[in-house]
């Protein structure tokens, strides 16, 4: 049984905050999720997956954020209880159904949850999707511990049914990717099926009916108002004063255990948001009255920080407030305990010696370690054979989300512009239409599911002139080998699933100038490339090659591992040019670790002495 | 407004950095070091970066024993470092203070950076000497050799859980840990873990 399936209340768990937060769902009795993964909260639904092959949840890999957030918006308002789970940029793709859903509302509990990713340790932005609760209207709830986060989603669920809105689940990285430990609770068995009565002047947004809609929405807003003046969630500990401070999310923590560090608990009200839209302005100001000055502590944006100043200004209250300043807190990255200590004591004027660091002045530069397409990815064939096939050529190469994107380090070198999924299609067309350079550029297969096809559809219509090299390794390779609708799901042993081909996607949209490519047939495809690079008008290479990391996990056949003879002369343009991390020089030669190697063959194919062999007579070539 | 929810039980915090390169198995490490917190029945919190994991990059980790709630550890403030790769033990030592005691593999993995020269790997002799000099106490060790030596390169984490354990730094027993390698790890591989987590402890008696 999946270990979050468990049906012991009281026992303890040392588990992620994702999978605290799939169980708090579980025991809440979630019956339908969905999601686009995305880091950093690929792991929630990786669980939901494997969750609903054993019991009656059902779960979907919708194709992208919008589309998943309209099942879940269908189930909701259908009577069953629904999650939808997705990174923060991703709330970007499905704001358009988030927005108008505010109006509907819903009628079991929806619960969308947006991992925020303060630092970007993956993501393209640090967004503070805080605001997208005030700018939908819809109410916002914010763990600071990993076993709160499984309390917290049960919680919103009865929220959402009690408000008649979906509630936005806000968690940050040090959230999602926590261990802690947790106390298992009941399991409600989900209600898996339940009606749509039709009312079509309540759910068809015409604007005779959304203008009926917003009142109805500020109403509810009005109500979560009230509830969160008494939630369990916003609270205050330590009723001395007169020094006070407001955190959320895990600054809250960083701020209990400053308190603790400096000894200062004896002077400290904290005020600690969790359910942080709409704000409780009866308590704030309670709060406020306390204070003599105020420290506000919150990752991101200010957004609490203006509220408070807001409700301050409401109360006439002038005491000082300060959060984000020269100073104090930034806007930017992470907090970490030392710093929010720091700057507990300056404002406050505490006398405090930190710690002493090391002295790092003399300690040598260290070789960096970025992280590297692996041993055996086909992309870094496809960059090569795209590279050698324009070589001459001034090109500009847009690119996207994925693996792929590791393609920009050097030696490869091959990324040019990035904004988010689906842009390097759109944003060929304008830097075919505004330059004289050659633009090539590099989707994956589910990046190209998620939002490269209506910029396809606009290429051809609209009849630019760019290459479009679609990256197929057969899965969601960046974010856990998550299925995608090209997968074969016969392969995950998952049966009642459809497949969908991107060829004849490309063919269907128009396109006339379509090749699929074997990226491991380097001389081929370099072939391939050079007329499609040729071709005037929107060409598309399909290079197809399971991804390796997937291969071994299905335990697929791999390839044989290669060695360097001593026909080597060292040219060095294996490493020098594909920089596979089997490769490593020991005496000033280039060896390739067996370990490692895959035996993709990339690099014996290029090498100009034939030096590379398969270190067995009787492994193939392939 | 619970003021007792401020009184707080002080027990002491103990915080530990692992570093390693994706796949040297530093988050099954802290996974049993998380479990065997569980058993002891100390507070413990952890937190990690993977997702680069599989891509070579660094996978940091972070653990924190007893009453603190962070779930991370601020540049000097690490009582004890292990680091899976010489260099990037190195690399970590903004996480160290002068009272940090540092365990390090001495088993290179040079990143694909030094191959193209982009950047040098550091002496292993200088890497010690200067370890050895800014921190309280360095234990280094051949993780590699001794995970051989128990039968399995892949159980260069347990080698050097036995050795961190050794320490005595972190508030869980050998037992303790000993019993989470046998609830984490797949029964088959659960005597060579054990073997290697031994020889790691031995080899820090040594050290």
């Amino acid at each position: 049984m999946h270990k979050l399936l468990t049906q012991e209340p009281g026992k303890k768990l040392l588990l992620l905050g994702n999978e605290a937060i799939a169980r708090g769902a579980v025991e809440a009795g979630v019956a339908l999720a969905t999601t686009y993964p995305g880091t950093p909260s690929s792991e929630i639904s990786a669980n939901f997956f494997n969750i609903a092959k054993e019991s009656p949840l059902y779960f979907e890999y919708s194709i992208n954020e919008k589309v998943a957030l309209e099942v879940a918006a269908a189930a909701a308002n259908a009577c069953v209880r629904s999650m939808c789970v997705m990174k923060h940029v991703g709330l970007n793709v499905a704001a358009d159904a988030l927005m108008t859903l505010a109006y509907v509302g819903v009628k079991a509990g929806l619960v969308i949850l947006t991992a925020d990713d303060p630092f970007m340790f993956s993501s393209q932005n640090e967004q503070d999707n805080r605001y997208y609760a005030k700018l939908s209207g819809l109410p916002m709830l914010e763990p600071s511990s990993v076993a709160e986060a499984k309390e917290m989603v049960a919680y919103a669920f009865e929220l959402s049914e009690k408000l008649a809105e979906p509630v936005l689940f806000r968690t940050t990285t040090r959230i999602n990717h926590s261990n802690e430990i947790v106390t298992l609770g009941d399991i409600i068995t989900p209600v898996t099926t339940g009606d749509f009565p039709k009312d079509p002047f309540n759910y068809v947004t015409v604007p005779a009916v959304s203008r009926n809609l917003h009142k109805k929405l500020l109403k509810n807003l009005a109500a979560a108002a009230k509830t969160s003046e008494a939630s369990q969630y916003n609270f205050i500990e330590g009723n001395n004063g007169p020094w006070g401070i407001v955190a959320n999310g895990v600054s809250y923590n960083y701020a209990r255990d400053a308190i603790r560090d400096l000894k200062i608990e004896d002077r400290v009200r904290l005020l600690r948001i969790g359910f942080s839209h709409p704000m409780p302005s009866r308590l704030v100001t309670d709060f406020l009255k306390g204070c003599e000055k105020v420290l506000i502590i919150e990752e991101g944006e200010p957004y609490m920080e203006e509220n408070i100043k807001a409700i301050a200004q409401e109360a006439g209250l002038t005491i000082p407030i300060k959060g984000k300043a020269e100073d104090l807190f930034s806007r930017l990255f992470e907090f970490d305990p030392g710093m929010v200590r720091k700057n507990i004591a300056r404002y406050f004027d505490i006398s405090y010696t930190p710690v002493t660091p090391i002295d790092l002045s003399d300690i040598p530069d260290i070789a960096q370690r970025p992280p590297n397409l692996c041993a055996g990815c086909s992309h870094r064939a496809t960059y090569y054979a795209v590279k050698k096939a324009a070589e001459g050529k001034a090109t500009i190469y847009p690119t996207d989300i994925g693996c792929y994107t590791l393609g920009l380090l050097p030696p490869l070198s091959m990324a040019d512009f990035l904004i988010c999924m689906g842009s390097s299609v759109g944003t060929s067309c304008g830097f075919s239409k505004t330059t004289n350079k050659k633009v090539i550029s590099f989707i994956g297969d589910s990046t190209f599911f998620h939002s490269g096809i209506p910029p396809l559809i606009n290429a051809v219509f609209n009849n630019h002139n760019f290459t479009l090299v679609i990256l197929d390794n057969g899965t969601t390779a960046m974010t856990g080998h998550q299925p995608n609708p090209g997968v074969d799901m016969d392969q995950l042993k998952c049966s009642g699933y459809g497949r969908v081909s991107i060829e004849s996607i490309v063919r269907a949209i128009g396109v006339c100038h379509v090749e699929m490519i074997r990226p491991f047939r380097i001389k081929k495809s370099i072939e391939a490339v050079r007329k499609a690079i040729d071709f005037e008008g929107v060409s598309v290479i399909i290079a197809q090659e399971v991804c390796p990391l997937y291969a071994k996990g299905l335990k697929m056949a791999m390839g044989k591992p290669f060695y360097v003879s001593d026909k080597c002369k060292n040219h060095r343009d294996c490493i020098n040019e594909l920089a596979c991390p089997a490769f490593f020089i020991e005496n000033e030669k280039v060896k390739i670790d067996p370990d490692t190697c895959v035996g993709c063959t990339l690099c014996a194919q290029i090498c100009p002495e034939h030096a590379i062999l398969p270190l067995k007579e009787k492994s193939k070539i392939r | 407004m619970n003021p007792a929810k401020m009184d707080m039980r002080h027990m002491n915090v103990t915080r530990l950095i692992i570093v390693a390169v994706g796949g040297q198995g530093n988050l099954l490490a802290s996974r049993v070091l998380g479990e065997a917190a569980l058993l002891a029945d100390i507070p413990v919190r952890m937190s990690e970066i993977h997702g680069m994991a599989q891509r070579g990059g660094v996978v940091e980790s972070a653990i924190v024993f007893g009453n603190a709630r962070s779930t991370i550890i601020s540049d000097g403030e690490a009582d004890i470092l292990l680091g899976f790769e010489p260099s990037e033990t190195l690399r970590a030592m903004n996480k160290c203070n002068p009272n940090t005691v540092v365990i390090t593999n001495l088993s290179p993995l040079p990143p694909f950076t030094v191959a193209i020269g982009k950047g040098q790997y550091p002496d292993l002799h200088l890497v010690q000497s200067i370890i050895r000099r800014k921190t309280k106490k360095l234990i280094a060790i051949n993780a590699v050799e001794l995970a051989k030596e128990a039968g399995n390169v892949l159980a260069v984490n347990m080698v050097l859980l036995g050795a961190l354990i050794q320490t005595g730094i972190l508030p869980v027993t050998i037992d303790n840990v000993k019993e989470a390698i046998k609830t984490r790890i797949k029964a088959a591989f659960v005597k060579i873990n054990l073997k290697a987590f031994d020889l790691g402890f031995q080899s820090a008696q040594k050290n």
